[in-house]
Order: C-alpha cells, then structure tokens, then sequence
C-alpha cells in the first residue's frame, strides 16, 4: 500500500520563490523556501543591509466587537489594557488553564473596537479552534475572521525601511514617524515596525493580489530574499522564543523568560493565570555560547553545577560565527557558568549569557 | 556538470580521487553539501590514524545538521586540508577541489568496489526524489 502525502500549502509568492531557485522545504504543512543559495549570506544581508522573509504562512486573526477588548484580557497573558492608542502591538503567550502556552503571538490594537493577532502556522488551526471556543463561552458582542486573504512580507534589516519607502513611495509619509511595535494601515498595506530578527524593519500585511507585485518592488531596490533558515538563525542571535522548540503546551511562559510578558497586576483573571501563581518555576530558558568547536543541537542535554537542562534551540551563529542556543535550564544556574553540553558523544565547555547575543548588528554579548 | 567522471564515489556521499603518487583524496560531492546547505564546521581526522573502509573518519557541521564521513577505503590518514578547516564554506563552493583528507590505502582492491560516476549520479537522483 503506498502512502498518500497530503498536498502542502503555498502562499501567493510561492511561484516567486521557485523563479528564484528556491530550495524549498515542509514547514507546518507550508510549502516554503530554507534558502535561495547560502542562508549565511541571507543572514548577512539582514544584519548589515535589508532582507525579505514570506511569512504570509502566519495567520492574521482579527477580533472585532464592543466586548472584544474584556474578552481578549482574560484570553491573553499580557494585557491588551496596556494598548494605549490604535496602531499599538503587544507581544503576549496565549496559555491553557494549566498554564501550558497555547501559542505566543503579537496583538494590534485597530481601533474602533478592533484587535488583530497574528498567530504562528503550526498552531493556526489549533488556536482559531480555541478562540472560537473561548468566544462561544464568553457570549455575544464578539466577531472572529481569520485573515487567510493576506499575505505578509517581513522586510528587515537596517536599511529595511529606506527600502520599503523607495519601493512603496506613497509609505513613507504614513510611516516615517512609525515608533518601534506600532503599526498603521497605509495604501491597503497594513505595515508594523515590528520582525524577528533584531533589526529594525517593517512587517507588511496586504492582499492577495498584492504580495507578488510589491516582492517584485522590493526586489528591485536591493532587498535580498531569505528563507526559513536565515530566519531561525537571526531570531536565535536576536534571543527570541520558536514555539514548538523554546515554547509548546509543556511549559509556562514563566519557565521560559517571559514573564515580563504576563501582566499580573490588579489580579486580571486569564486563562491559566491561577495555575502560574500554582506552579513555581523551577527552570528558565537561558542562553549558552559554546566555547569550542562544534554546534550544538536541540534536545541536547546540558550538566549545570545545579542539575541537568536541555537545549531547545541551538545552531550556528553567522554573526558571532560560533554555536549559541537557547537552553532550559535549572532556575539557580547563573548568567557566567561555564556548564557542559552533550555534543555528539562529548561534552564540550559552553558559557550561560543573558540573551540577545545580538541585536541591531551589535554582539552584546561577552565570549 | 556535478558528478565528475574522473572521480569514484561512495553510497554515503564521498568522492574519491586517485593521485599519482599512490594515495587517495576524498571530499563530500554536490549533491551532499546540496543536502547540507551552508557548512561551518569540519573536524577531520589527524594524520597518522588507521581507518577501516567505511570507519566514520570525519563530520561536518552545516546550518542544519551533523554528517559524519566515512573512510572510503582502508587505509593510512596522510593529511587534512588545512583550507576548508579554516574556511569550511570551500565545501560549498567548489566541492570537488575541497578535499578534507588524504589517505594511503592499505587495500588498493577495495577502490574497484567503489561507484563510477555514472552510478553515483542515478544514486543522488533517486534520492532527491
């Protein structure tokens, strides 16, 4: 009997990735692109000029209604409350009542009583399933859309913005005065100040029938496109969190050096806040730099003066151009130790750091 | 052209170059560091240690995962390339001249047993698929 793969799914810029020979890879069930070539260049490119990532793979969520703002306090971890204006974006973990985080996402505030999420792809399904639920029990006054009609461009890097502004002119008086993790709608282009890289940039949500003409113009300015690999190693430089590696329903955002994104004053009452004050974090995600050569890997275990932890990301870092990670570790281990790392077969010496180890270009962090 | 006719290769990805002198070089083809994608690491055997046909000998460490390299063929390690240890990105660029070490084989015989280029080429097409 021969299996049947189901068919993946492709965004509007697949046929742009395979013109420029794309190496493309499964990702969540997404047919997308690892690299066009050298993903080191590709994160060289978005360290030093400006790259573009498709991340129309994301999906947007958008709540609207006169109770959707109460409604997303006591879903979110973070508190919506702290949107103080329309355009303002919020970082927060969606958890389960045992804590256990569902998905972690960024929130905007549209105004007019309007919110949107934008959630990861793995999670999608699952998490339109569990807001849908949510809703249902929270009663009326609440609508849901999820956003499968736009496709989103992430332009990063320090020259991101010049770029976009010297591909789309008519955004650069709308956003020039755009502050960090704010965003506003400008020419049916809903554009963030907001990535996952550690770079400056923009992130752009817009239709369909947009996304291969502004790729195109975007292009032609000198924006190098990157793949799902240059993206992973610029968000491990840039100390951010991969669900389904650092974050999944196993863990607490308080296991995971998030807590500064769970708002406990005032006793809001979220989903899985109960279960936080009852589950005292043990562990923390932390970050390591090996001191030898090799690469660490994820899943590989690490001995600490104070117990045992594991690597839930690791790999290479073109910037620093030595292996880092981001490890769960024991809650006592200090920033400084040198602990050990099961690298194939050996344990090599690594060093624990307070991510980010680098950001806005910069190494920030002591070898 | 991406698999050299002048070279003999293995069905785990090396390729092997016979020298005048008697010894042999080996080096991962095209296809392999396709596979890869960006290496950044190489850790070759010293010279001086005796292998086993098929004796995991070397690994390479690329963006995306470990591979370990086995000894084609049986035999004394003479050297490794200082060149790719310090810029591994060689292997990307120019796999048939980044070669990681040299041998002299004790068992001349088992370099008739390796793939001609013809084999090998079906070999990395049908794994692609």
């Amino acid at each position: 009997m021969s299996t049947i793969q189901a068919a993946r799914r492709c965004t509007p810029l697949n046929a742009a990735h395979r013109a420029l020979g794309a190496r493309m890879v499964e990702f969540a069930g997404w047919d997308m692109p690892l690299h066009y070539g050298s993903q080191v260049e590709e994160h060289h490119r978005v360290r030093r000029d400006a790259g573009m990532f498709d991340v129309s793979h994301m999906l947007a969520v958008d709540v609207h209604g006169a109770a959707a703002r109460n409604f997303l306090r006591g879903l979110l971890a973070n508190d919506v409350a702290k949107l103080a204006r329309p355009g303002a974006a919020l970082y927060s973990c969606m958890l389960r009542e045992d804590g256990g985080v569902l998905d972690d996402l960024i929130v905007y505030d549209l105004g007019r009583e309007g919110f949107r999420l934008v959630v990861n792809a793995g999670t999608a399904d699952r998490d339109v399933a569990w807001i849908e639920s949510r809703r249902a029990a929270h009663g009326s006054g609440i609508s849901l859309a999820p956003r499968r009609d736009l496709a989103i461009i992430a332009v990063q890097g320090p020259r991101a913005r010049e770029k976009t502004w010297a591909a789309h002119p008519p955004l650069r008086a709308a956003t020039e005065g755009l502050a960090p993790f704010h965003a506003v709608e400008a020419g049916g282009i809903f554009v963030s100040r907001t990535g996952y890289t550690g770079e400056d940039g923009f992130e752009l949500m817009l239709s369909v029938a947009q996304a291969a003409e502004s790729w195109q113009a975007l292009a032609a300015q000198g924006v190098a496109p990157a793949g799902l690999g240059a993206r992973d190693t610029l968000r491990l430089e840039a100390g951010m969190c991969l669900y389904g590696h650092d974050l999944d329903e196993t863990v607490t955002p308080l296991e995971s050096s998030l807590a500064w994104t769970v708002a406990r004053a005032g006793g809001r009452d979220f989903i899985g806040a109960r279960a936080l004050e009852a589950r005292p974090a043990a562990r923390q995600l932390t970050g390591l730099v090996l001191l030898e050569r090799g690469v660490m890997r994820d899943h590989q275990k690490v001995r600490c003066g104070a117990g045992m932890g594991e690597i839930t990301s690791g790999g290479y870092s073109p910037t620093l151009d030595r292996s880092i990670a981001l490890a769960r570790l024991p809650r006592a281990v200090p920033t400084g130790e040198t602990v050990e790392v099961e690298v194939r077969d050996n344990w090599l010496r690594a060093r624990t750091v307070k991510p980010p180890f680098v950001r806005h270009g910069k190494i920030l962090i002591q070898i | 052209m991406t698999t050299p006719a002048n070279l003999k290769y293995t069905r785990s990805h090396e390729w092997v170059r016979s020298e005048a002198d008697g010894t042999v070089a080996v080096g991962i083809t095209f296809h392999a560091q396709e596979q890869l994608g960006d290496i950044v690491f190489i850790q070759a055997p010293e010279a001086g240690r005796k292998v086993k046909q098929g004796e995991e000998c070397a690994v390479i460490e690329s963006v995306k995962a470990a591979a370990d390299i086995y000894a084609p063929v049986s035999g004394e390690v003479i050297a490794a390339n200082p060149e790719v240890a310090d810029s591994p990105e060689r292997v990307n660029r120019d796999p048939y001249a980044a070669w990681l070490f040299r041998l002299r084989p004790s068992q001349p015989a088992e370099l008739a047993g390796l793939l001609d280029a013809a084999a090998y080429a079906k070999l990395a097409e049908s794994e692609k698929r």
